[in-house]
């Protein structure tokens, strides 16, 4: 029956040319998740192109892709290890493309950065490693790829790693292990390799998996309002349980406006009497009584949310436009959307050169990230991203176009 | 949550995000299994009410069983049916054999896709793609803007975090919105068994054959397959090593004929 396990999202970021879209195609032949016909496929064009078996091609599939051999958007694919199943997002190198690269990391849990043994930490590397520490990503696994380039050298390999290492620790990450690979020969990917025999760690699908599955906790009730029906004359509340449970009966508060209410009934299709809904689910809800509702309230069981029009964030600027001072945005957090704009750039940095610091700015530049004092046109009830990750990050619209991501620090 | 139960409410929060988006929606169906799942949980995120109309692109080449198998589950379901053709295309006598497999799909399928959203000024289409059936629709967003021209700007979609998507469009252009796009064939098969739907019986093995994906009968072969029951089918995807789309015609003919294909608009 339906004991297949869910698969869990892992991100490959780094630096372009580093060679991660060639590690997925590694690992999926290596683990034999490519289908022969797919296989067949990529053989014939890789040929066509006069190039040797290209792995690149089992996520690069678009034509520009294949031609400028670049990664231009995220994609995913599935394998399995005799442990588990993944999926797998590729994300794109190049600055550019960055907002594809966040787009792809916000659906992961884990992370595996990739970088040239041979040229060493770049840009994109700090660039990438930087969201993910601010996207708050606990379990990453930095390999060294192209140890083929070094010749396999065990001195160069500890050199980059003790740098690696001393990096990503002012991000506050930690990586789980670092380790020595080459995508292309297949060195240590799912077989460990004898040219680097003085390693003793683990290979990249061992390391793979370590990763654990992120621990549910038991939080308090926040239900965002998605929408409103109308089910035989009665107003019915749909949306999604973002943290806690919400019970049949339960007394919670409609934020912002802290009014008491009590929940006559919970829906679920052709389900009766349904006396609890739990945590991600999408569910409908009676209230008792009437009550003025609209999409953007959120129901919960405590108030110790943040209420406020004025928010203090930490953004990071996915548009190539960039802001200016002034310019009207749109806050949406759950399915709360609420036009804003910055009042106030208190810090802003480029993370590529981990330097650059301006304070009191009056623009962000493409991929630069800022602390913001956000003034909104309403409240909005928002938790610290630490607390309850759902209601702490959101994104920012500029005439329609999601051009910002940002998450609510600790208040202090 | 059970991984299923997970997928399942992903998508259902996706639906109605997209209903409260867009009023002028519709869901596509192709009343093949993944439309057919997505079709049941626009069933469950409206309560069994879908406020919507369901549209079947008819190239007129569909199996037998694929019609009446629709004209059952719109009665039993009470939906609100629409059928989209390219009749001056099909008058003309395009079909398969006239011409390449992409000027058929594309006639029959995207132009006809292309009447029925004009027709009814829909700014939004409900699809049941998923990322793991093709390469190209492994880059797909939930919410994937088209232009006037139906174009798919691929290299420059749009950033898509924490289940904030982009909704606002140009008066000309339209949404597609994929809410299954993180399920597998074998979810959507499992999806299948534990929520005991009714599917087309093509699927099952008939003299030692059965059809894995349906669509136009001359372009659809069968695989080799003893799966009789869902149960058998769910079993034999699981050890499959052969990909879901090895018998559709269009997608071998090159290389980059699905990507053209999507380019110019196809499902």
């Amino acid at each position: 029956m339906n004991t297949e396990e869910r698969a869990l999202p892992i991100v490959i970021v780094g630096h372009v040319d580093h060679g991660k879209s060639t590690l997925i195609g590694r690992l999926l032949y290596d683990t034999q998740s490519l289908p022969p016909d797919r296989y067949a496929e990529i053989q014939k064009t890789s040929e066509m192109l006069g190039k040797r078996l290209e792995f690149a091609f089992v996520m690069d599939c678009l034509e520009e892709e294949r031609s400028r051999g670049i990664t231009i958007d995220t994609t995913q694919t599935f394998f399995k290890t005799p442990k588990r199943r993944y999926v797998i997002i590729d994300a794109p190198g190049h600055k550019e493309f960055l907002k594809n690269m966040i787009t792809g990391s916000s659906q992961a849990e884990a992370a595996l950065l990739i970088i040239d043994a041979f040229e060493g930490i770049r840009d994109q590397t700090r660039r990438h490693a930087y969201i993910l520490s601010m996207l708050g990503f606990k379990q990453v696994c930095v390999l060294l790829n192209k140890i083929d380039l070094v010749h396999y050298s065990k001195e160069k390999f500890s050199d980059l790693k003790n740098q690696v290492y001393h990096f990503l620790k002012q991000l506050n990450i930690h990586p789980t292990f670092i380790l020595p690979i080459s995508a292309i020969q297949g060195d240590n990917i799912a077989h460990p390799s004898i040219k680097i025999s003085w390693f003793d760690g683990p290979t990249v699908l061992q390391a793979l998996d370590t990763f654990e599955e992120l621990k549910i906790e038991e939080k308090p009730l926040r239900f965002p309002i998605q929408d409103i029906y109308m089910m035989d004359g009665k107003k019915i509340l749909v949306g999604r349980i973002e943290a806690g449970h919400i019970k049949k009966g339960e007394s919670v508060y409609l934020l912002p406006g802290k009014k008491k209410v009590e929940v006559k009934k919970i829906e679920k299709f052709l389900e009766n009497d349904v006396t609890i809904a739990n945590f991600e689910e999408s569910i409908g809800i009676y209230l008792k009584g009437r009550h003025r509702v609209k999409r953007g309230q959120i129901l919960t069981t405590d108030l110790f949310p943040t209420i406020s029009d004025k928010i203090k964030a930490n953004i990071f600027w996915m548009d190539p436009m960039g802001y200016h001072a002034g310019e009207a945005l749109l806050f949406r957090c759950v399915t709360q959307e609420v036009p804003c704009r910055i009042k106030k750039i208190n810090r802003k940095f480029d993370p590529a050169s981990m330097e650059l610091t301006e304070e009191d700015a009056s623009s962000i530049n493409g991929a630069e990230v800022a602390d913001v004092l956000i003034q909104l046109d309403e409240k909005v009830v928002v938790d610290p991203f630490n607390e309850i990750p759902e209601m702490g990050r959101f994104v920012l619209e500029k005439e329609g176009r999601p051009v910002a991501g940002g998450i609510i620090p600790l208040a202090g | 949550m059970d991984h299923l139960s997970r997928l399942e409410n992903k998508s259902i929060y996706i639906i109605r995000e997209a209903y409260y988006q867009f009023k002028d929606i519709a869901m596509l169906w192709s009343v093949g299994k993944d439309s057919t799942t997505l079709l049941w949980l626009c069933r469950k995120a409206f309560f069994g009410h879908i406020p919507f109309p369901i549209i079947h692109i008819d190239t007129s080449y569909k199996f037998p069983e694929m019609y009446q198998f629709r004209d059952e589950r719109a009665k039993e379901w009470n939906l609100n049916l629409l059928i989209g053709r390219n009749e001056e295309k099909l008058k003309e006598g395009m079909g398969p054999g006239r011409g390449s497999k992409l000027d058929c799909c594309n006639e029959l399928k995207t132009n006809a896709l292309k009447g029925i959203i004009k027709k009814y000024r829909l700014k939004a289409i409900l699809l049941g793609i998923r990322r793991d059936e093709h390469g190209i629709r492994a880059k797909e967003r939930y919410f994937s803007p088209r232009d006037s021209q139906f174009k798919w700007d691929y290299e420059n979609q749009p950033a898509e975090l924490w289940d904030q998507y982009q909704s606002t469009i140009e008066e000309e252009e339209h949404f597609r919105i994929h809410p299954i796009l993180h399920f597998t064939e074998f979810d959507v098969w499992s999806y299948v068994q534990r929520e005991e739907l009714p599917i087309v019986p093509l699927y099952f093995s008939k003299n030692g054959k059965r059809f894995r994906s349906i669509g136009c009968v001359p372009c659809c072969s069968p695989i080799d397959s003893k799966a009789q029951t869902i149960d058998e089918i769910v079993e034999e995807i699981r050890v499959s090593k052969t990909s879901e789309r090895s018998g559709r015609a269009q997608d071998k003919e090159n290389v980059y004929t699905m990507q053209k294909l999507r380019a110019l608009g196809y499902m």
